[in-house]
């Protein structure tokens, strides 16, 4: 009964583009994470600055660094996604 | 109020009228699906982004209909069966003889299959493809890398020249230009990560890489050509510049750097008897210069694959709803294609900057002595 239903599941899944409904969906978690962690770090970067705005050019320096790190795993989830899709 | 809802009633109805066309159109297009050939193909927005942002041999620069205008580039090619080719290896000719892919020319031919889709392969006598020769052709990204080097060397040379003229006295010309940048570049990025001993070896390595990072940033924004060629966007470019920060690393790691990774300060049973930290810390020596590749080519790619979309979006518009929705989306368009440059612009100063902090702080990672 078991066997029945995974063989008609299989049948009716070969073919579908489950693997590129999983590359969209890994692209699209990898943009949210990104603009979380980015997010969370221009929000430290702004409130240091606040609170010493003298040290606005050190914080603004490691804000980016920061920001560009987090975007380059970003990055590697979105090509691993874009090679699932187009290889 | 009676003029404005006439106005509005009149502007809907037109809306609306554009749509009638859609649905005669669908059933012509099924119709004649089987005699369209080559003329009149629909717009194939996929195609047309990956072509522009890939490699290839000859530089396309406008099509017209059946008609391309294009520069074609030397193709060079070792045959390892020379006996296909009367005898000669190595054949050099332009991408001219290859007439867009659609003849053959002296046994070589760009091909169409699935496998070497693109790509040149070499046939046999009787016209099978066989496989592929030693291919050292001078592509578009080839050509773009060599523009580029002119352009570096010409504006380093005239700085070189401006600055031993002007010994005492304040920077003038080009050189007030680019003093400050490679002035930045030595106090903030490299004495910053390496440190004030060690870090004037390097800094022909830096000042190389972030300028030649960021200049071929902005040439690949420039569409004229000899500009508009996608050389940082090429994972094959990234690779050799992150494996010139990987071979600057490694040969100059001290004794230290090479302590850390073999035999870190850890509790004794992550060392032995399985290497648990050293495996981890050689991964991380391969990863680091891999990540730095990726997120170049990755951040460079997405931004011209972006623009070409937003262009695209006209020709899609086009084919969907006629020659008046082409026009009308075009406005938005362009605005959205001028922003996501501008942005890329930025994107650009930031990536060269990043890619060239991240090796410095390799480097000195790798000089850095027992504190």
């Amino acid at each position: 009964m078991l066997s029945a239903i995974l063989t008609v599941l299989l049948q009716a899944t070969a073919g579908a583009a489950i693997g590129q409904v999983g590359a969209a969906l890994g692209a699209a978690l990898a943009a949210i994470g990104a603009g979380m962690g980015i997010g969370k770090i221009g929000a430290a970067a702004m409130e240091a600055i606040a609170r010493q705005p003298e040290a606005s050019g050190d914080i603004r320096s490691n804000l980016i660094v920061s920001a560009a790190l987090i975007e380059g795993v970003a990055f590697f989830a979105v090509i691993v996604c874009a090679l699932v899709l187009f290889v | 109020m009676l003029k404005t809802a006439k106005v509005f009633l009149i502007i809907l109805a037109l809306s609306i009228v554009n749509f009638v066309p859609l649905g005669a159109q669908h059933a012509n297009e099924h119709i004649s699906e089987e005699q369209e050939t080559h003329t009149e193909e629909s717009f194939n927005a996929g195609k047309f982004v990956i072509d522009h942002v890939s490699d290839a041999y000859d530089w396309h620069i406008a099509s017209f209909g059946d008609k391309h205008i294009s520069i074609p580039l030397p193709i060079i090619l070792y045959s390892k069966n020379p006996d296909l080719h009367n005898g000669k290896g190595f054949h050099v000719f332009m991408s001219s003889k290859f007439h867009h892919g659609h003849s053959d020319y002296k046994g070589f031919r760009i091909s169409h299959s699935e496998e070497f889709e693109g790509k040149i392969v070499e046939l046999d006598a009787q016209g099978s493809e066989i496989g592929k020769p030693i291919d050292i052709s001078i592509t578009k990204t080839v050509a773009g890398i060599f523009a580029s080097v002119v352009i570096l060397f010409w504006i380093f040379l005239t700085v070189a020249r401006n600055a031993k003229n002007n010994k005492g006295k304040a920077p003038s010309g080009l050189q007030n230009l680019f003093e400050p940048i490679i002035i930045f570049i030595r106090d903030e990025i490299a004495k910053e990560a390496i440190g004030e001993k060690e870090h004037e070896r390097f800094m022909p390595f830096l000042l190389s890489l972030f300028f030649f990072i960021l200049v071929n940033n902005f040439m690949g924004l420039i569409p004229i050509p000899p500009f508009g060629a996608n050389v940082t966007g090429n994972i094959a470019v990234t690779m050799v510049l992150a494996l010139f920060t990987f071979g600057v690393t490694t040969i100059s790691g001290n004794k230290h750097y090479w302590k850390e990774i073999y035999n870190p300060d850890v509790p004794w049973w992550l060392k032995f008897p399985i290497p648990l930290m050293p495996i981890v810390e050689l991964s991380g020596v391969i990863t680091k210069p891999f990540v730095l590749m990726v997120r170049l080519y990755a951040n460079m790619l997405a931004g011209h694959m972006i623009v070409t979309v937003f262009v695209s979006l006209i020709f899609i518009f086009t084919s969907l709803m006629g020659t008046a929705a082409g026009f009308g989306i075009s406005p938005v368009s362009v605005a959205f294609s001028v922003f996501i440059l501008l942005l890329d612009v930025l994107v650009s100063f930031i990536q060269a900057y990043v890619f060239t902090l991240l090796s410095a702080l390799y480097f000195g990672m790798a000089t850095s002595e027992h504190h």
